[in-house]
């Protein structure tokens, strides 16, 4: 099954980032493609990569990259909510892109399911 | 999903303007959605049904007044906007206080009309 | 329908908002700080009971074990995992979350 997912947090502060992440890697390990992660709200903070977190604690840009890398996941920053919050090209970590708003809708009616997380 | 696919999607708004971004971002949504010609119904729940209480006046926290964008939805041909008897009745408010034209129903019939949709989308 | 839902009963109405819509036969799926409602002895517990008559209850381990909470689950809750998760979006035809 195709399954769509919406990420309305960025990392850290809400765990909406940490369970849309574990909720992809599990559709994938079960077979499933994940058509799209859609970020919005805060969650373009995602995909900064200027972030730093101690060494002791996950990285959850790298995490989200690595799944872009491994598994050809689209991970989408929505273009307004990024320029809102200083997300840019110039900043963005491996393996997003910066698009439309269009990009969140294609992804309801081409998905077969769709999971929003956040706050 | 092929070309002339027609989905129902429901944005569902529930939480307080001004206060927090969801309420203007989710709208910017549903502004884009129009043009992908779906079957698109909106409802405000809880704190939600605030997003539509009129007279909104944002000069004082220099905010950008959103609440004339619910006016235009029907121009977009968004015009299945569904709110929250119960969030009504526990805020004090009734359907004369809404900006826009709305339909009233129950929390059930809500969730009567979610089970209705292909996709949910909440902010 | 699934319904999820992520915050704790005591900290907002969220639980309450998504049992007063949910259709008869739906499931509920309690994640993040929403697994405090299916604790024993917690003030949601007789209205989570009730829900379980008419709804089917799950609740995402990790979140609710992570939390300390993992031998408290309430009867009549069924633990799922990430897995479990997924099987439970791909089984229903929608999903809403309570956000």
């Amino acid at each position: 099954m195709n399954i769509g997912i919406l990420v309305n947090e960025g990392p850290y502060t809400h765990e909406a980032s940490d369970s849309a992440y574990q909720f992809c890697k599990a559709a994938l390990a079960a077979g499933h493609q994940i058509q799209r992660v859609f970020f919005y709200h805060d969650g373009v903070n995602n995909a900064s990569r200027l972030t730093e977190p101690p060494q002791d604690d996950r990285n959850i840009v790298n995490r989200w990259s690595k799944l872009a890398t491994d598994h050809k996941v689209d991970l989408v920053v929505c273009v307004a909510a990024a320029l809102r919050r200083g997300i840019k090209d110039e900043n963005l970590a491996p393996g997003f892109r910066i698009s439309g708003l269009g990009q969140l809708i294609e992804s309801s009616i081409q998905a077969d399911r769709l999971v929003t997380f956040g706050d | 999903m092929g070309e002339g696919t027609v989905k129902k999607i429901m944005y569902v708004n529930r939480k307080a303007p001004y206060g927090t971004i969801y309420a203007l971002e989710s709208l910017e949504v549903v502004l884009i959605a129009a043009a992908f010609d779906q079957d698109v119904s909106l409802v405000f729940m809880d704190d939600g049904v605030y997003q539509l209480k009129k007279g909104h006046q944002t000069k004082g926290i220099e905010v950008k007044n959103f609440q004339p964008t619910y006016r235009a939805l029907d121009d977009y041909d968004v015009n299945k906007l569904y709110v929250e008897k119960e969030a009504l009745e526990a805020r004090g408010l009734s359907e004369a206080d809404m900006c826009v034209p709305v339909e009233v129903k129950s929390a059930a019939e809500i969730g009567k009309l979610m089970e209705e949709q292909d996709v949910l989308l909440s902010f | 329908m699934l319904h999820i839902v992520n915050k704790s009963p005591l900290e907002r109405n969220t639980l309450d908002s998504c049992l007063a819509a949910a259709q008869s036969g739906a499931a509920v799926l309690l994640i993040e700080d929403g697994v405090y409602a299916a604790t024993r002895g917690n003030a949601a517990e007789s209205k989570l009971r009730s829900a379980s008559e008419r709804l089917e209850i799950y609740v995402l381990a990790p979140d609710l074990e992570a939390r300390g909470m993992g031998a408290s689950l309430t009867e009549g809750v069924k633990p799922v995992d990430y897995a479990g998760f997924v099987d439970l979006v791909v089984k229903h035809k929608n999903c809403q979350s309570w956000l």
